[in-house]
């Protein structure tokens, strides 16, 4: 049941007084492959239920598997950049237990063979005596298939608690899942929860630069398992609790955050911590137990006898290992230093998810200051009031382009830009269309201009005293009144210029 | 003499899902008992260092390309399913909970 | 040209049908019909067949004989009847796997099995009876009833392919298919005097097949000839990329070692450890002469010791109930198939559990039971583990046998068929008739029984199993077909012209 209960918790920063937090994190990526890991079925999200399934990914009988040698290089190549070495030779396991979304009741895995093992990630968390590194170290990274997916029913909130029955949909079964676990994370201490968020995102960035998942943690294409024990300072590891239905990397952050604070106080109060699965909730930041389960589960490993070793060669691993990309972190310290932006500033775009929308803007054309002022200030504005991501937006690079042309001719000022972004966001057209539409026209023309400046100082008679008694500010107050008379669309800066020249006043 | 224990074959029973009845778990633990026994003779072959085989022929690298083919169609499966609805598989509530 | 009998066409070899077709001097309609026919007559006492698809069969012997007709090149076996073990997945045909669990169960989908006969022309006339989920030596562990073996109805036709060998012998149909993880296709030809064969793993297609223990599964040819056996070899072995462990090499000239038969020089071996004590007198004694017509004809016959394939038996049912414990986990009423005890009150596990209870036989229940065992946590090295030793060692055993002999030979089975009853409560007693047959299928080489005559003692057919290496499956239909063709020499018939009348 989500909703607070009150659960007993210490906070945050006297717990890391009493106590050294050490985190693991299990990450599942499902690979962005045309066919499943096992059979020949489409991996389109979204499809009709049971409609991309086939004999191998329903477990029918008598159906067997094939390894998809795109995942397996997907692998591999995920491997390399995470820094591991990739085994000459493993096999797939199988993983025993019976649930209705695993059509085989068993799922094939990898157990003690990992295609990767033993790498790391280096991660930068910004603290307040500025910017520290630290070196995540990675377990293993291995192949394994999905499961279907279930729904509830016939219960209140379609959680499987209270549910009559279940639907099952196994479009999803089969895809390949890779995972890639952590060795325990140690020594952050009060860094956890940051240290944490930053490792997902950057493990985020790193998947997407090598174009093997669109790592979409809100599509379930990228899911994260967060592990979390307390232990007084120098004491052995404590008792460790996993959390599940951490769904986006603000969550990562918060469920550590909570589990802190939660285990601080199981510890304080004398209790134990269970090793338990459970459950983060998006609108409590809190975390409740699972389901408790009476036996523990024995899966039973042994080598998949279906499949036969996968034994990459040298030639081929070199070979992929010739396809990474540069990593996010080194590209990030390209661009900074190619725009010539401090590291705040780009930590800015990183933190605004704007870096790959301002790169393609700057790409197009557009100054990279400008490019970055739209992207963190008014689209980023935009995208959180409707409560979309940046990148879903319909501002394209070409958009910002003709804008910041149209701009620097004098044909826009700032202000009717925003206007026409509006415009082009609710779908009216293009930038010129929308220009024709609101009729968005720079009023420039002088003669114009000085009717409505005239008008607003006979209005106003007494500014034109103050502005001359050297009240300069007081302009304001007739650019502004200009600006409402021509509906926003006067350039404000020249209405002040032809203002105080008519006025016979110096800036 | 292994001795298979009632309540190890009612463990079995559960981690592989049968529903034995109370005679039935009697009679399987003196059967099993007998085979387990028989079958630890492997147990004899002491020498230590002897590659475990999981695979008869000695083949490796066996992959297919990453194309799409067409699968079944759901008419079909829904056909042998014995509950459907809603183009989905209909299964028992799960947890045990009402 | 005197008239085909029916009773004769049943009969025939389905070399000797399908020249007959093509010399025009039958069509594929008529055999098709004589086996129906025969089938009608006799299956009720035998119960070889689970199912017959009378129209389909007739529709695809129809079929052939049009193309025939119009002058179109077929096959060798295009045509012929067959009869296809129910553990083969076959589109919209009933597929119980010998099983209450699937029971009505009608796949959307062929094996690759399935696809070769229909595109190599064969007629497959039903699907036979068989030990659950091919567990059994003897088809008494059917869900459907136990098949009966046609020389002696109150025996057993070994199993677990008993439906096929007893079709065989019965002459219901001159092909049958069956399956062999630890002798289910050699030693029920041992006991019906019919020719089985367990090809090399990997050379036939695992697709569509349904699995029992994925490393020890082989499909292979059954018929009542070697030359039969060896072009329904031909059909069916290949490279399927469907399957990841079958292999990627041309099929051996089977075809050819079949019709040549020549054994001069070749060099025997008889294993030590597999015959003597435990082994019927009888089989021995037409083992033994069996040995002596093979030197007869050229070929010179040592003994050798493979002195691990002691262990086999324990390995074995420690090998196969795992892999099997967790291939038939699947079966839990979800998706296809039985499901028991959902009364809509009742959880997910409550009905998956209630379903395998009511769905299972108890030598499935048991051997999955046993394969949980060996596969769990505190368990695996002693018991999995280990025996996955063994079965390095079985292989050393046949890798150093074959460097000094060509084949190896053993009789297939310790007795003749047993009666029906006589082993079922004691499963282990059950397990030793796969005593001889069961190394093979650990190193994943290749086998072959062909009858050798018919026990003194009780009348029954005795078998002779070769044994080949990998890839070395064309040895076996050589010598197969020397010592066939010198016995039947011999007795002026094959062995199943004896069979008494049903």
């Amino acid at each position: 049941m989500s909703g607070s209960t009150a659960v007993a918790r210490v906070p945050f920063e006297q717990a890391l007084e009493s106590f050294e937090p050490v985190l693991g994190l299990e990450t599942h990526v499902e690979l962005g492959t045309a066919s499943k890991m096992f059979c020949g079925c489409a991996t389109e999200f979204g499809g009709s239920p049971n409609t991309q399934v086939c004999p191998t990914c329903l477990g029918l009988p008598g159906s067997l598997p094939v390894v998809n040698a795109v995942a397996v290089e997907s692998t591999i190549r995920m491997g390399l950049a995470l820094h591991c070495d990739i085994a000459s030779w493993c096999r797939f396991a199988r993983k025993n237990y019976f649930y209705p979304d695993m059509p085989k009741d068993y799922q094939i895995s990898q157990y003690d063979e990992p295609l990767c093992f033993d790498g790391y990630l280096d991660v930068v968390v910004a603290t307040d005596d500025g910017p520290r590194e630290f070196r995540v170290e990675i377990e293993r990274v291995h192949m394994e298939e999905d499961t279907g997916k279930l729904t509830h029913a016939g219960g209140d909130t379609g959680r499987i608690h209270g549910a009559d029955y279940s639907l099952v949909d196994y479009n999803r079964a089969g895809i390949p899942l890779i995972e890639i676990v952590t060795k325990p994370i140690a020594g952050a201490g009060a860094l956890a929860p940051l240290v944490a968020r930053a490792y997902v995102t950057e493990l985020r960035d790193l998947m997407r630069a090598l174009g093997v998942s669109d790592v979409r943690m809100d599509q379930g294409s990228l899911r994260c398992d967060v592990n979390v024990s307390l232990a007084p300072a120098g004491a052995p590891w404590g008792t460790r609790s996993e959390t599940k239905n951490v769904n986006s990397l603000r969550s990562v952050e918060r469920a550590v955050r909570f589990e802190i604070e939660r285990q601080a106080a199981v510890l304080t109060s004398g209790d134990r911590v269970i090793q338990e699965t459970r459950h983060f909730h998006e609108d409590t930041g809190e975390t409740t137990p699972g389901r408790s389960k009476e036996h523990a589960e024995d899966y039973r490993y042994f080598p998949e006898p279906d499949l036969v070793p996968v034994a990459p060669s040298e030639d081929w691993i070199e070979q992929l290992r010739s396809t990474l990309p540069e990593v996010p972190s080194a590209r990030r310290a390209r661009l900074r230093d190619e725009w010539g932006i401090s590291d705040l500033e780009m930590q800015t775009l990183v933190n605004a998810e704007a870096l790959e929308l301002v790169e393609a803007t700057i790409a197009a054309g557009v100054d990279q200051s400008a490019a970055r002022k739209w992207w963190t200030g008014e689209f980023t504005r935009i995208a959180n009031e409707q409560g979309v991501a940046l990148e879903d937006l319909l501002i394209t690079p070409a958009h910002i382009t003709r804008v910041e042309a149209l701009i620097a001719d004098g044909s826009l000022t700032d202000k009717l830009a925003r206007s026409v972004f509006e415009g082009v966001l609710a779908g009216e057209g293009d930038v010129d269309q929308v220009i024709a539409e609101r009729g968005l026209v720079v009023v420039g023309d002088d003669s114009t201009l000085m009717s409505a400046i005239e008008q607003a100082l006979a209005d106003q008679p007494d500014i034109a005293e103050k502005i001359r008694g050297g009240k300069v500010q007081a302009a304001g107050a007739i650019v502004g009144a200009v600006m409402k008379a021509t509906k926003g669309q006067a350039d404000a800066a020249k209405v002040r210029a032809l203002l105080l020249a008519h006025l016979g006043v110096e800036e | 003499m292994a001795a298979i224990t009632r309540a190890e074959v009612e463990h079995l029973a559960r981690l592989a899902r049968l529903e034995l009845t109370e005679g039935e778990i009697d009679h399987y633990a003196e059967q099993l008992s007998a085979i387990v026994d028989a079958v630890a003779r492997v147990s004899e072959v002491t020498a230590q260092d002897i590659p475990p085989t999981s695979h008869p022929i000695p083949v490796t690298n066996t992959f297919r390309p990453d194309l799409v083919r067409p699968g079944v169609d759901r008419d079909e499966i829904a056909a042998s399913a014995p509950a459907w609805e809603d183009d989905r598989f209909r299964v028992p509530r799960i947890l045990g909970e009402s | 040209m005197a008239p085909v009998m029916d009773s004769d066409l049943v009969r025939q070899s389905a070399a000797t049908l399908s020249a007959a077709m093509q010399a025009g001097e039958v069509t594929s309609v008529q055999v098709t019909e004589a086996c129906l026919a025969r089938i009608d007559e006799v299956d009720d006492k035998v119960h070889a067949f689970l199912h017959v698809d009378r129209e389909a069969a007739l529709a695809m012997a129809a079929e052939i004989d049009t193309r025939r007709a119009a002058g179109e090149e077929l096959g060798p076996l295009a045509g012929v009847p067959l009869a296809l073990k129910d553990v083969f997945t076959m589109k919209g045909v009933p597929t119980t796997c010998g099983s209450r669990i699937l029971e009505g169960w009608r796949p959307p989908y062929d094996s690759t099995v399935v696809e070769r006969l229909r595109a190599a022309g064969v007629v497959i006339l039903g699907k036979t009876n068989m030990d659950e989920f091919a567990m059994g030596s003897s088809t008494e562990h059917s869900g459907y009833g136990p098949t009966h073996n046609p020389w002696d109805l109150d025996r057993i036709p070994g199993g677990s392919g008993g439906g096929s060998s007893a079709a065989l012998a019965a002459f219901e149909a001159p092909l049958a298919m069956g399956t062999d993880t630890g002798g289910s296709i050699r030693q029920p030809a041992a006991v019906t005097g019919t020719v089985g064969v367990k090809p090399t793993y990997g050379g036939v297609s695992r697709y569509g097949l349904v699995a029992l223990a994925s490393s020890l599964d082989q499909a292979g040819p059954c018929a009542r000839t070697v030359l039969d056996a060896a072009l329904l070899h031909e059909v069916i072995a290949g490279h399927d990329p469907l399957d990841s462990t079958s292999i990627d090499a041309p099929v051996p000239d089977v075809v050819a070692a079949a019709r040549s038969g020549d054994v001069r020089g070749m060099r025997i071996g008889l294993v030590r450890e597999l015959g003597g004590e435990g082994y019927q007198q009888g089989v021995q004694q037409r083992f033994d002469e069996a040995v002596a017509v093979l030197t007869d004809l050229g070929a010179e016959v040592v003994e050798v010791s493979c002195p691990n394939f002691e262990y086999a038996l324990g390995a074995y049912y420690l090998i196969l109930p795992a892999e099997a414990s967790s291939n038939l986990a699947r079966f839990d009423g979800m998706r296809y198939g039985l499901r028991a005890g959902d009364d809509g009150d009742a959880s997910v596990e409550e009905v998956m559990s209630r379903t395998r209870e009511a769905g299972f036989g108890a030598e499935v229940k048991r051997r999955i039971m046993l394969g949980t065992y060996s596969l769990s946590s505190g368990y695996y090295d002693a018991y999995y583990g280990q025996a996955q030793k063994v079965r390095t060692l079985i292989a050393r055993d046949f890798a150093t046998a074959f460097e000094q002999v060509d084949v190896l030979i053993s009789p297939t089975t310790p007795t003749t068929a047993f009666r029906l009853g006589e082993k079922l409560d004691d499963p282990l007693a059950m397990y030793l008739n796969d005593i001889a047959t069961i190394p093979v299928n650990l190193a994943g080489n290749c086998a072959m029984s062909v009858p050798v005559g018919l026990s003194p003692e009780d009348g029954l057919p005795v078998g002779l199993q070769i044994m080949a290496p990998a890839l070395g499956d064309d040895r076996l239909y050589r010598v197969g077909s020397a010592l066939e063709a010198a016995l039947v020499d011999r007795w002026g018939h094959g062995l199943t012209e004896e069979v008494p009348a049903l």
